[in-house]
């Protein structure tokens, strides 16, 4: 077993469980994804496999050299392809396996991970939730960032002090979160909470790396 | 239908009747108690409607010992037993937020002529 899909994120919305709590969840497309490559202990130093999303890519979208990885796992192309480690537990995985969402389980814990939103470059406000001044009683310090350093030493700012910046468009894992929903026929899981990115990102989902006691 | 909008459907309870602003509904809530489970039962006037899929709600007032209180019930909650309509008034807006500010005969609805399907 992978303990590991690739997915897409379709929305969120709520659902009501059996005590009547209503918990907020987001709607994972999981899968089916297929093995595209093995890696090996023996060949590459690691054991892994190369997942891939059954999703058909667009017109001259799949380059010479990827047609022939394709080829090779005698699989047709992927638009989206991404590696995962294998636990040593894992037993055998071979090119061409299928991998379904039924792997997980409800109330089971998985992590996710994909790119998230990209905010541009963003003031410090946003970034790193700075307080800012006061908009009236004749504030005249509204929304800039304050004293950054002292004066002549050390004559220079100090690396790592948080400013504004490009804010967002990057990795981010979700951890722990709880699988409410495994729908087969769909395709598809239910998690708890939010996952990264706008509707219709890719993401894997994998099995809680550390989950809570 | 995508699979959110499937996620959303499924949930609608079939069951419950069609409330509008200004009726007079019992609403019977599943009360959990310790591993004990009760349904008690909220009486009062729907003033506000939700409508949005699976997070429908309504909100019920009811003057109780003097004092105004508003309950806030999702549609399709499992926890919700069931919704009987008890009287149907003639209203004219959409939220009856008008009666907070009444009580007694002032905070009276008159009755629909015919009531509306249920």
């Amino acid at each position: 077993m992978v303990k590991a899909i690739l997915g897409k994120k379709l929305g969120m919305t709520q659902v009501a469980l059996e005590n009547g709590d209503i918990v907020p969840v987001t709607v994972l497309k999981a899968g089916p994804c297929v093995v595209i490559q093995r890696k090996t202990a023996v060949k590459d130093g690691y054991e892994a496999v190369q997942l891939g999303l059954v999703e058909v890519p667009g017109p001259r979208r799949v380059t010479q050299a990827m047609t022939g990885h394709f080829k090779k796992a005698d699989a047709n192309p992927v638009r989206f392809l991404r590696e995962v480690r294998l636990a040593e537990d894992a037993g055998e995985v071979k090119v061409g396996d299928k991998i379904l969402a039924d792997q997980f389980a409800v109330n089971e814990r998985v992590d996710v991970i994909g790119i998230s939103k990209g905010h541009g470059f963003a003031g410090f406000h946003k970034r790193h939730h700075f307080g800012g001044g006061s908009g009236a009683h004749g504030s005249m310090f509204h929304r800039a960032p304050g004293s950054i350093g002292a004066s002549a030493f050390p004559s220079r700012v100090l690396p790592g002090m948080r400013g504004s910046g490009h804010m967002g468009a990057g990795r981010v894992t979700v951890r722990n979160l709880r699988v409410i929903q495994v729908r087969t026929d769909d395709n598809a899981i239910l998690v708890e909470g939010s996952v990264p990115g706008a509707k219709g990102g890719y993401l894997i989902v994998r099995k809680a790396e550390a989950p809570k006691k | 239908m995508t699979v959110l909008e499937k996620v959303e459907q499924e949930q609608l309870k079939k069951d419950r009747p069609g409330i509008a602003p200004g009726d007079t509904v019992r609403v019977h809530v599943k009360i959990k108690e310790g591993d004990k489970e009760r349904i008690q039962v909220f009486e009062g006037t729907v003033i506000a409607q939700r409508r949005a899929q699976n997070h429908s709600s309504f909100t019920v007032r009811k003057v109780s010992f003097g004092t105004g209180v508003e309950r806030i019930f999702p549609l399709h909650s499992p926890s919700i037993d069931k919704i009987e309509l008890v009287r149907s008034s003639k209203v004219r807006r959409a939220k009856l937020y008008y009666l907070r500010g009444r009580k007694g005969k002032a905070a009276r609805l008159r009755e629909a002529q015919t009531s509306h399907s249920s």
